[in-house]
């Protein structure tokens, strides 16, 4: 038997994921949209291995009472094993239907064929197809993974760039979870405890009853209900909580050096042999607090009715949110339905977890009462997860003509990952938290969380030494790319450092080090469209600088490109990007990723930090966290490089480290100084000049 | 009461006066197209034409509509850039798109034939957390090569 993928071997039975009815297939998966395209992107892959047109596929994804335990829709794997996954479920079913019909019609099923559901014989219809048979057929059984899907050169619909599914639904006014009402339903909001450990001491519950609001109230965990948005805004203002018991942070805890000074979980991997002697170069780069900051505000609906509490969230896994919440409320996970409903874009582990909790709570303070959550911006942004500070030093031994031959790296971060029960927001409020359970983000499993990346895809040696710090001033969790975006940020830096000091092109250094032949194709494309052999100078106030990697070094290669233009601030001219993404499934959602990972991660690296004050995130407004906008982005090429025998890889994350980094590298060669702190601001320009 | 035109139709608001015209849309009158991203007139995700103007839904009174004309994405169905958003695929998440495809009305109405400069500038208040803006933009130009000149 093959090995099945993760998503298969948990959820083996055929009918978890396919039902024939109506004329239509009814396919239920794990892995939700988020924004990135996956529920078309997979429907490409069943419709493909099924013979179905797209228009027969009724979609379901991530809900608890129908869909298989995919776990969370995150780190780009929801082509790679989600799809790996679906694509061996369609073709064995297809295959279960042509040996029933082939017995049906006394013929081999080698002779019959599919075409949009139903089956030919030579061409010809024979009566049946896949309606027809579908009582005849069990799909209760366990995959075997035993039957081979397509190849390549019959696809019809992978490697098409179809349309989105869900885009139509969503530009006609509705589509999203904010669009849904529950009949009866009130407006609740969380009256948010300021810092961890703080204590509710007062609520003004007199002026409640003129905005037509209610206080519910479990221990330090309190919320207004009212019946319309409005006057939930209204009463939430006038209920104006007190709270005892405040930690209060300092500005400077807002920034990658601070976590440096904090007790750490030290943990080292790599080369058991000491460095070798030789020259060395160390240099320390890092990265801020980062937002979300998703465009709409997390939102969330519960329902609790005879004994079972039904929850609508824009989560990234339907099945960890209802463990969560079982252990949180302290009841049977099978009394919970959580249905995944779509919410706007989702970068990572962003408020949605929190507010589905904060419904499910409240729906079970008030059983009957169907509950709507919609978190203010000044919520979101103050007490949704941020991605982590980081620090990371690096280390390099060289040889005679200056190349790399050892690096060493020490990381300092916070927790990229963040969702065990009991670490939501208003678990820890609730009469009966337990003390907060530690993190469990482990530093050795590949590919690691805040070490991901660090590991270089360069044939070298390298060891590393990795600090989790616990004790951040502001919650983190993952956010797109994790530790790579300032772990590429800092090797591919680094790198164009050594190659200054070598006098080597920092393209010809990179291929110096580098044996896989795909990465070296995808190098030397960046560069060709880049122009990269004009580049010239550094120290002109125009610079073109490079960044590569691949992801988890195992899933998809990126290497940017980008030109700009520097003085005292940083403007972007032009971004090239080669990608290589094996086979891809919708080049044009391939495409949409890649741009999409660019243009956030260059907004990051020019822009975004939170900033921290007595009272915590001090970050409140999108006027406090400027975003990158269209009079700041440059035109984009993006070149997808022919690998397309090789298996599906995940695209969603690839550009971000690369991106960071060319952006670093860029501004180094226009300046001729280097940048080593996220954002590259103008403060920090004119600090280092 | 406030008497007013949506999408051209009468319609009448029982909400305070001083109720955003955002709340009236999404809250009483069910039109879910224009979007709560910020509450603070600083994302463009509410943005709808107040006759014909581009106006944040969020942060304006309904009480100061009375005899407006107020046109939400609803309203804008037929107009060129809803195909030429789904012909560029110009969204990922797509919860930006109601507002970009008002500000790109109120642009083509004014300026049926802009330059990609004058789409940046009339686009540049809205914002867009996915990355979208490169399609976007050729989405906007493609509405405009559509526009009756």
């Amino acid at each position: 038997m093959t090995d099945l993928p993760k998503s298969l071997a948990d959820n083996p039975r055929l009918d978890r994921w396919l039902r024939f009815a109506g004329g239509q297939v009814h396919v239920t998966v794990g892995k939700v949209e988020i924004g990135q395209g996956i529920s078309t992107a997979l429907a490409q892959i069943a419709a493909e291995e099924l013979d179905v047109s797209l228009d027969r596929l009724t979609w379901r994804a991530g809900d608890t009472e129908l869909a298989p335990d995919e776990g969370s829709t995150s780190s780009s794997l929801s082509i790679e094993v989600g799809g790996a996954a679906l694509r061996l479920v369609c073709a064995e079913t297809r295959a279960l239907f042509l040996a029933e019909a082939a017995r049906l019609l006394n013929t081999a099923p080698a002779a019959l064929e599919v075409e949009n559901g139903v089956i030919l014989h030579d061409g010809t219809p024979t009566g049946h197809d896949y309606w027809t048979l579908a009582p005849r057929v069990s799909l209760a059984r366990d995959a075997t993974g035993a039957v081979a899907p397509k190849p390549r050169a019959q696809h019809r619909l992978v490697g098409t760039s179809t349309p989105r599914r869900d885009l139509p639904e969503k530009l006609a006014g509705g589509g999203f979870i904010h669009d849904m009402t529950l009949p009866g339903m009130l407006h609740a909001r969380v009256l948010r405890q300021p810092r961890p450990g703080a204590t509710l001491a007062a609520v003004n519950e007199a002026g409640l009853a003129h905005h037509g609001a209610r206080l519910v109230r479990s221990g330090d965990f309190a919320a207004i209900l009212a019946p319309t948005e409005p006057a939930l805004c209204e009463a939430v203002e006038a209920a104006a909580p007190r709270w005892d018991n405040c930690d209060a942070p300092t500005p400077d805890m807002a920034e990658a050096a601070w976590l440096a000074t904090q007790p750490a979980d030290v943990r080292t991997r790599g080369s058991d042999a000491p460095p070798p002697a030789g020259p060395t170069h160390e240099a320390t780069y890092s990265r801020p607090y980062i937002s979300h900051a998703s465009l709409g505000p997390s939102c969330a609906l519960a329902h609790e009715q005879g004994g079972m509490l039904e929850v609508f969230t824009h989560v990234q896994g339907v099945y960890p949110f209802r463990l969560n919440a079982a252990q949180t409320l302290q009841r049977d996970p099978e009394s919970i339905i959580v249905r995944h409903a779509h919410g706007p874009g989702c970068y990572g582990h962003n408020g949605a977890d929190d507010a589905a909790l904060d419904a499910a709570i409240i729906a079970t303070l008030v059983p009957g009462t169907p509950i709507r959550v919609l978190w203010s911006r000044a919520d979101e942004f103050a007490f949704s997860p941020a991605g982590t500070a980081m620090q990371t030093t690096l280390r390099a031994v060289l040889d005679d003509d200056g190349l790399l031959i050892d690096l060493s790296a020490t990381i300092t971060s916070g927790v990229h990952v963040n969702r065990a029960p009991g670490r939501l927001l208003a678990s820890r409020t609730l009469p009966n938290a337990q003390p907060l359970p530690p993190p469990t983000e482990s530093s050795d499993a590949y590919p690691g969380a805040g070490t991901r990346n660090i590991v270089p895809y360069y044939d070298i040696p390298w060891r590393y030494t990795h600090h989790l710090v616990a004790g951040t001033p502001i919650r983190t969790s993952a956010l797109r790319g994790l530790g790579a975006v300032e772990n590429v940020f800092a090797l591919e830096s680094f790198l164009d450092e050594l190659a200054d000091r070598a006098g080597i092109d920092p393209v010809a250094y990179r291929l110096r080090l580098l044996s896989d032949p795909r990465a070296r194709r995808l190098i030397e494309r960046a560069a060709a469209i880049s122009n990269w052999a004009d580049r010239g100078p550094a120290g002109t106030g125009t610079g073109l600088g490079l960044g590569f990697a691949r992801y988890k070094n195992k899933s998809g290669y990126a290497c940017v490109v980008v030109q700009v233009e520097a003085d005292t601030g940083i403007r972007l001219r032009r971004i090239w990007c080669a990608a290589d993404s094996g086979l891809a499934i919708n080049p044009d959602g391939v495409r949409a990723q890649l741009e999409g990972g660019i243009i956030q991660a260059a907004s990051m690296a020019l822009k975004e930090q939170l900033h921290i004050d007595a009272t915590g995130t001090a970050t409140k407004s999108w006027a406090d966290y400027p975003i990158l906008r269209f009079s700041e982005i440059p035109p984009i090429d993006i070149e997808l490089m022919d690998e397309a025998d090789e298996p599906p890889l995940g695209m969603g994350e690839c550009t971000m480290g690369p991106t960071a980094a060319a952006i670093g590298n860029a501004a180094a060669h226009a300046l001729g100084l280097r940048l080593r702190d996220m954002p590259l601001t103008r403060e920090r320009i004119l600090a280092v000049v | 009461m406030t008497a007013l035109t949506v999408n051209g139709m009468k319609r009448e608001s029982a909400s305070p006066p001083t109720t955003k015209l955002l709340d009236v849309l999404r809250g009483e009158f069910g039109l879910t197209g224009s979007r709560f991203g910020c509450g603070e007139e600083q994302c463009g995700a509410c943005l709808v034409l107040v006759d014909g103007a581009p106006v944040q839904s969020c942060g304006r009174e309904i009480g100061t509509l009375g005899g407006r004309a107020v046109t939400t994405i609803e309203g804008l169905q037929d107009h060129p850039i809803i195909a030429a958003l789904i012909a560029e695929q110009a969204g990922q998440c797509g919860y930006c798109l109601s507002g970009m495809a008002v500000a790109a009305a109120a642009l083509l109405a004014r300026t049926p034939a802009p330059t990609r400069a004058e789409i940046v500038a009339a686009l540049d208040p809205q914002l867009c957390r996915c990355g979208a803006h490169p399609r976007i933009l050729r989405a906007v130009e493609r509405a405009a090569n559509g526009m009756p000149r």
